[in-house]
């Protein structure tokens, strides 16, 4: 239940400008691959074109290959929406659907398409999703409940369970801990962890010591200047990028010398 | 709202000025205390002294804001008493008095039910059409289109209701006379399409469809703004999810929506309620029967505007009698409205 994904070329514009230029890279499957680099490097841009989320943006397009076990989600004929079901996604901030309980949340994805699902099955999904988020003992009792009243980290967790709730072959993350207090923190790293036995994660994160924690490869993202295209510097197992990189700006940039 | 517009800027921050690192990420030993201006140092005994022109400042702009609203009740109050006042002789007039000779209550509820036909009709054709062009601006159109769209739905908003009554005498009630012959022998079994048709067309329906006409560029506009302010964020988590665009609008757009499509569709139904020349012009007036398609029926705002000029003595009593219950209509419509919005606040998406 989860494939690798290799990128060939890739270059992605909003409208003329050129936003990240030249990426190769290849994410094995069953892995945590953490993003990081400074602000405004493509980090996220970049994750965003590996389930075809970029394009949402009005004159925003990619050029390049992304293949999922071989499969290229840019060629002719496929659909965006069936590649996004496939990768899943965790936002920055947590964005559980307010009008929808706790429940319906979880259920959002697999109700699509005019999918139909007993209450039954419904029931078992629920709560294998959110055992799987980690969060089934803090709502079970109260699913009914709009999913807006949790805490921050329960409402990411809510998010993850969500995403983990369609199966997806992939899951992407985009920051996930950067709007949660050190606690939900740990407890979305833990939860990393565990669904790396399962998906391929990729992880983007400003908190070094977070890739550092949780990733088993880093890519190092780097942008020259204002203005100019982020580029994907280094990547490697993520002990090496942080004790032994190739490249002088990782060392920069890992160490804390950075500019 | 403010809260919705930095999520969705925040995701879609294409280019972003920074190149350096936050400095942050080394350790905590370097972390640096800013150092405080001067003047912006608190002591104990500076807790109980403030700056006096911000707060002379705060106390006229409270008493300002105070005072608007009180002019808000004091009118609204004003006109009910006046409408009150000046409705209660032909309230406790004796029924043979009141035109038709057999109460007011008896003159009455034919228009009110008049009133509310030609408004229902109105918002069932006006609000799938105002919501399906809304979400084509908001979400379907490129860009360009959708702003020049955006415009004309504005412009029409601005045609006054009598050009509208005009248009719908002179142009609609002739060219859609042809289908009520139609609608009379196909459809005449039911009770709202008996024959035999008005010849001229001047009927409750053409004069619902002028109010749908009218009341479109309300509902539209209103709508298309809520429908630009459903936060980004949970538009991407449905998008991710795998849904398409009409499952992401039904996902999130529309519930996100719903308050605002219901407080647009009940402005809409407020001034379709209210309209008074375009009904006066449009509708050939009688007494109240079920078919719309028959000479008949008649509005409150109408009738109101076609007997006043030539009423006097009781007859001006009545039609403002006939002027407070349409009041209490709209009073009670609205009141509706806003429990329903109420009702559902928990799951609203505002917090």
């Amino acid at each position: 239940m989860s494939k690798r994904i290799d990128v060939k070329d890739l270059n992605v514009y909003y409208s003329k400008f050129l936003a990240v230029e030249g990426v190769n890279i290849n994410i094995d499957a069953k892995s945590v691959t953490a993003f990081i680099g400074p602000s405004g490097c493509g980090k996220s841009t970049f994750l965003r074109t590996l389930n075809r989320m970029h394009e949402v943006i009005p004159g925003a397009r990619v050029e390049g290959e992304v293949l999922l076990d071989g499969d290229n989600l840019y060629g002719p004929g496929v659909d965006p929406v069936t590649v996004r079901a496939q990768i899943g996604m965790v936002f920055q901030r947590p964005n559980p659907f307010p009008t929808m309980s706790i429940r319906d949340n979880v259920l959002a994805g697999v109700k699509l398409n005019n999918t139909k699902i007993s209450k039954g099955e419904a029931d078992v999904l629920v709560e294998r999703s959110l055992q799987g988020a980690n969060l089934w003992n803090e709502v079970k009792d109260r699913l009914g409940k709009p999913g807006s009243g949790l805490s921050g980290g329960q409402q990411q967790r809510l998010c993850i369970a969500r995403a983990i709730a369609v199966e997806p072959q992939v899951i992407l993350m985009d920051e996930p801990c950067s709007a949660l207090d050190p606690i939900s923190t740990l407890a979305i790293e833990d939860l990393i962890n565990d669904l790396k036995d399962q998906y391929t994660v990729v992880i983007v994160t400003h908190n070094m010591q977070q890739a550092a924690r949780v990733s088993d490869k880093t890519a190092f993202f780097n942008i020259a200047g204002t203005g100019k295209p982020g580029k994907l510097i280094e990547f490697g197992d993520t002990p090496t990028i942080f004790s032994n990189p190739t490249e002088k700006a990782t060392e920069d940039y890992v160490s804390g010398r950075f500019g | 709202m403010a809260a919705a517009m930095e999520q969705g800027t925040d995701a879609f921050v294409p280019y972003i000025k920074i190149c350096r690192a936050p400095a942050a990420v080394t350790s905590a030993a370097e972390t640096r205390i800013p150092s405080k201006p001067k003047d912006r140092e608190v002591t104990t005994t500076s807790l109980t002294k403030s700056r006096g022109a911000g707060h002379a400042g705060d106390k006229v702009f409270s008493a300002a804001t105070l005072a608007a609203g009180c002019l808000i009740l004091v009118v609204l109050f004003g006109v009910a008493l006046f409408l009150v006042i000046q409705a209660v002789p032909a309230l406790v007039a004796p029924p043979d008095k009141i035109q038709g000779g057999e109460g007011f209550f008896t003159y009455i509820w034919p228009l009110v039910i008049g009133t509310l036909i030609a408004s229902v009709i109105a918002l069932v054709i006006a609000t799938p059409i105002a919501i399906g062009v809304a979400l084509f601006i908001s979400h379907f159109a490129p860009r360009k289109l959708a702003s020049g769209l955006g415009y004309v739905i504005d412009l029409l908003a601005a045609i006054p209701s009598v050009v509208y009554g005009a248009w719908g005498v002179a142009f609609l009630a002739k060219e859609i006379s042809p289908s009520y012959n139609w609608l009379a022998n196909n459809m005449g079994w039911l009770p709202i399409f008996q024959g035999p048709a008005s010849a001229t067309g001047k009927t409750i329906l053409t004069a619902g469809i002028v109010l749908a006409v009218m009341v479109l560029p309300i509902i539209t506009s209103l709508t298309r703004e809520i429908f630009l302010q459903t936060p980004k964020l949970h538009e991407e988590a449905a998008l991710a999810l795998g849904a398409t665009r009409w499952e992401m609008i039904r996902m999130t757009v529309l519930p996100f929506g719903r308050p605002g499509i219901i407080s647009a569709v009940m402005l809409g139904l407020g001034r379709a309620l209210g309209e008074t020349m375009a009904v006066a012009l449009v509708l050939s007036s009688g007494v109240l029967t079920a078919s719309l398609i028959q000479t008949g029926n008649q509005t409150i705002a109408a009738e109101i505007a076609l007997n006043f000029p030539e009423a006097s003595g009781l007859k001006v009593s009545t039609l403002i009698a006939a002027g407070l219950v349409l009041f209490v209509i709209t009073l009670g419509v609205n009141m509706i409205a806003r429990g329903i919005i109420t009702r559902h606040k928990e799951f609203s998406g505002a917090n």
